[in-house]
């Protein structure tokens, strides 16, 4: 579906041939070590920020920036594993969403920890359900992951209109942990954030879930005939970025002191430009999470440029969509697939 | 019935022979069909006074997603996807609505075939994208739909603007019998006159081969950027058009669309078109739109919450793609 291929056969008499010794240089950069000129682009951003209103980049900034980029980088590792794979998941923001619903919903009467133990669960479920969609019976992640949106949102519609006289508790240690910031530069959702970014970075790089991860988004056939159980590498998979997503809800739920059936909907596009921007190939096999979070990173400082330069919220969709094919492109340009 | 074909004698009809190769080549639209009429008998049963007012609403309600679903088909069928259909059809909308503000009636004549051309225009420009960058489509056109969002957002932030009468009196009421919809016949009329001489000419076969192999199409002659870029203009000039028809029907423009990219997916797949490209019609997506519809009305009628309708067109979604991979798998193995 994907139908790149179309421009194949003109591209690869192009991509081979040429020396030019700078221009190797650079590409050998952006290819091998995708990091170092993102870190760039968020530097020059940053940079230009600071110019646009001299003294925001303080203490506070760096902490509310990164506050409000992690739940995105939390969703953008949810992409960054199910692109690996050559897939999607764009169900996180419908379970992130119901996860922070029925925490906030069930707290008051059943407890906090009773109320995020049944929204981890039916956020398990619900990526339970969709790798064994994409995994057993090969439907196609996109449509998915797509109509289990579907479903997660019209269930917690009907779910709010029986809850309705209930109302909503976000629990205190939730907005800790979403919105509190300590020694005045490290938001507390760090507490959480820094072990899941380690575990997705160490995970992907040193463990034989992350290879098999890569291996299958590379070539699934030749991994099947390797001794890969395909399918339980996608399920597993799928239910890790339900459990991600959840928390990523719980996080924003935690930040907003609020929780609404689409408490997270907005996230969802702007999670696949983070993977993207990160140098995540959508196409499967290429990428990692560290450049995911930088992605993030990038995305939030551009919200925050952009809202000092009193820009509506239109002009911000259109830059945003422009960067992503920008970014994408470039990518495509120096690893020579297609 | 097929013994009876054996027994007819050599001059029976072309055109049963005809229409023979035609149900067993489109089972798929066939069944479509069957349940179409299952659903609208169901319609009738649970809401014995459902007539031709319940079928003229719901011509009216289902003509912007049946053209966001043949705009999202064309495209599939060729191989590629657009996810950017819904904001595409905003632009198409609020372009029409603010420039048709407080105009004639006869300037709303250009006006409108202004807005189809920005439609092939934008969609050129998604197809151009895919081509030129090689980035997958799926990324090119979930970022366009930002962009597309964003346009129709900077034209018109509230909704709002006109519609030229006779734009809004071409597609509500009955054409004659009052059992026929206009917007069905305008549906029906757009299809054939755009649709099927392009599907029997050489760049529809183009359409259909860059979608089934393109490498073995670019190998026969097929100039395959070319045709993709033509086929995701075409999407583009089908949202138009159900941007016109959002337009039309409400009587402004609405720079926020509703979920019509995940409805034309939904439509596609139920319709037939296979994800893969190279195979599917126009006309099996349209009838799933129609049932799609029916299924919410019939659900409304029973006094189901609305709310359950999203969740059980998910899970049809859902169902119906399961069952398509099981018959294959099913064939792959016999």
């Amino acid at each position: 579906m994907t139908g790149t291929g179309a421009a194949r056969p003109a591209g690869t008499s192009g991509a081979p041939g040429r020396p030019s010794m700078a221009g190797g240089t650079l590409r050998g950069v952006i290819r091998d070590r995708p990091l170092i000129p993102l870190v760039i682009l968020f530097v020059g951003l940053v940079a230009v920020l600071e110019l646009a209103k001299p003294g925001i980049v303080n203490g506070n900034w760096v902490a509310t920036t990164v506050r409000a980029a992690i739940p995105l980088a939390i969703l953008g590792g949810c992409q960054t594993l199910a692109m690996l794979t050559g897939g999607i998941d764009l169900s996180v923001g419908a379970i992130a969403s119901m996860a922070a619903f029925l925490m906030a919903t069930l707290t008051i009467g059943q407890g906090p920890v009773v109320a995020l133990v049944v929204a981890l669960l039916a956020a398990a479920v619900a990526g339970l359900i969709n790798g064994i969609g994409v995994g057993v019976f090969k439907v196609h992640p996109l449509i998915m992951t797509l109509g289990m949106s579907l479903v997660v949102l019209g269930l917690m519609s009907v779910y709010q209109l029986v809850m309705v006289q209930a109302g909503i508790l976000i629990p205190d240690a939730i907005q800790w942990l979403g919105s509190d910031i300590s020694f005045g530069f490290a938001p507390n959702s760090l507490v959480v954030f820094v072990p899941v970014a380690v575990l997705i970075v160490v995970g992907l790089r040193r463990t034989g879930y992350g290879r098999l991860l890569f291996a299958v988004g590379d070539n699934p056939i030749a991994s099947r005939l390797a001794g890969a159980r395909v399918w339980q590498v996608l399920v597993a998979l799928y239910v890790l970025s339900a459990i991600l997503s959840a928390i990523a809800g719980f996080l924003l739920a935690g930040l907003l002191n609020n929780a609404t059936v689409s408490l997270a909907e907005q996230s969802v596009l702007p999670s696949v430009a983070a993977a993207v921007i990160g140098g995540t190939s959508i196409m499967g096999g290429r990428g990692g999470y560290s450049g995911t979070i930088v992605g993030a990173l990038i995305l939030t400082v551009l919200t925050t440029l952009l809202t000092v330069l009193e820009m509506p919220e239109a002009v911000r969709q259109v830059l945003f969509g422009a960067i992503i094919v920008a970014v994408a492109a470039a990518y495509t340009r120096v690893t020579g697939e297609s | 019935m097929s013994a009876s074909i054996e027994t007819t004698p050599r001059g029976r009809t072309a055109l049963a022979e005809v229409a023979v190769a035609w149900a067993r080549r489109n089972t798929w639209t066939l069944g479509l069909i069957g349940l179409l009429v299952v659903f609208l008998s169901l319609t009738k049963l649970i809401q014995p006074n459902y007539g031709a007012p319940g079928i003229q609403g719901l011509a009216i309600s289902i003509l912007p997603i049946a053209f966001a679903a043949v705009a999202q088909a064309i495209v599939v069928m060729s191989g590629g996807i657009d996810l950017s259909v819904g904001p595409m059809m905003a632009l198409a909308s609020v372009t029409s609505a603010v420039l048709m503000k407080g105009q004639t009636e006869l300037v709303a004549i250009p006006i409108v075939l202004g807005v189809l051309v920005l439609g092939l225009a934008v969609g050129a420009i998604n197809g151009g994208l895919v081509v030129v960058t090689r980035v997958p489509d799926i990324v090119v056109t979930l970022a366009m739909s930002f962009v597309w969002a964003g346009a129709a957002l900077l034209i018109l932030n509230t909704p709002g603007g006109g519609a030229a009468p006779w734009l809004m009196a071409m597609i509500s009421g009955p054409l004659g019998n009052p059992w026929i919809p206009k917007a069905l016949i305008v549906l029906a009329v757009i299809v054939a006159v755009v649709w099927i001489p392009l599907r029997r000419s050489t760049l529809g076969l183009s359409l259909y081969a860059i979608g089934s192999h393109p490498l073995a199409a670019f190998r026969s002659g097929v100039p395959v950027g070319r045709t993709k870029i033509l086929a995701y203009a075409l999407t583009g000039f089908f949202s138009a058009l159900g941007g016109l028809a959002l337009t039309a029907s409400a009587g402004v423009g609405a720079p926020v669309p509703g979920s019509y990219t995940l409805q034309s997916i939904a439509a596609i797949v139920l319709g037939g078109v296979s994800l893969a490209g190279g195979r599917g019609g126009i006309l099996g997506p349209i009838i799933a739109v129609i049932v799609l519809a029916l299924v919410r009305t019939d659900l409304t009628f029973i006094g189901v919450d609305p709310n359950w309708g999203t969740a059980i067109q998910g899970a049809i979604l859902i169902g119906v793609v399961m069952f398509g991979s099981v018959l294959a798998m099913r064939k792959v193995r016999a």
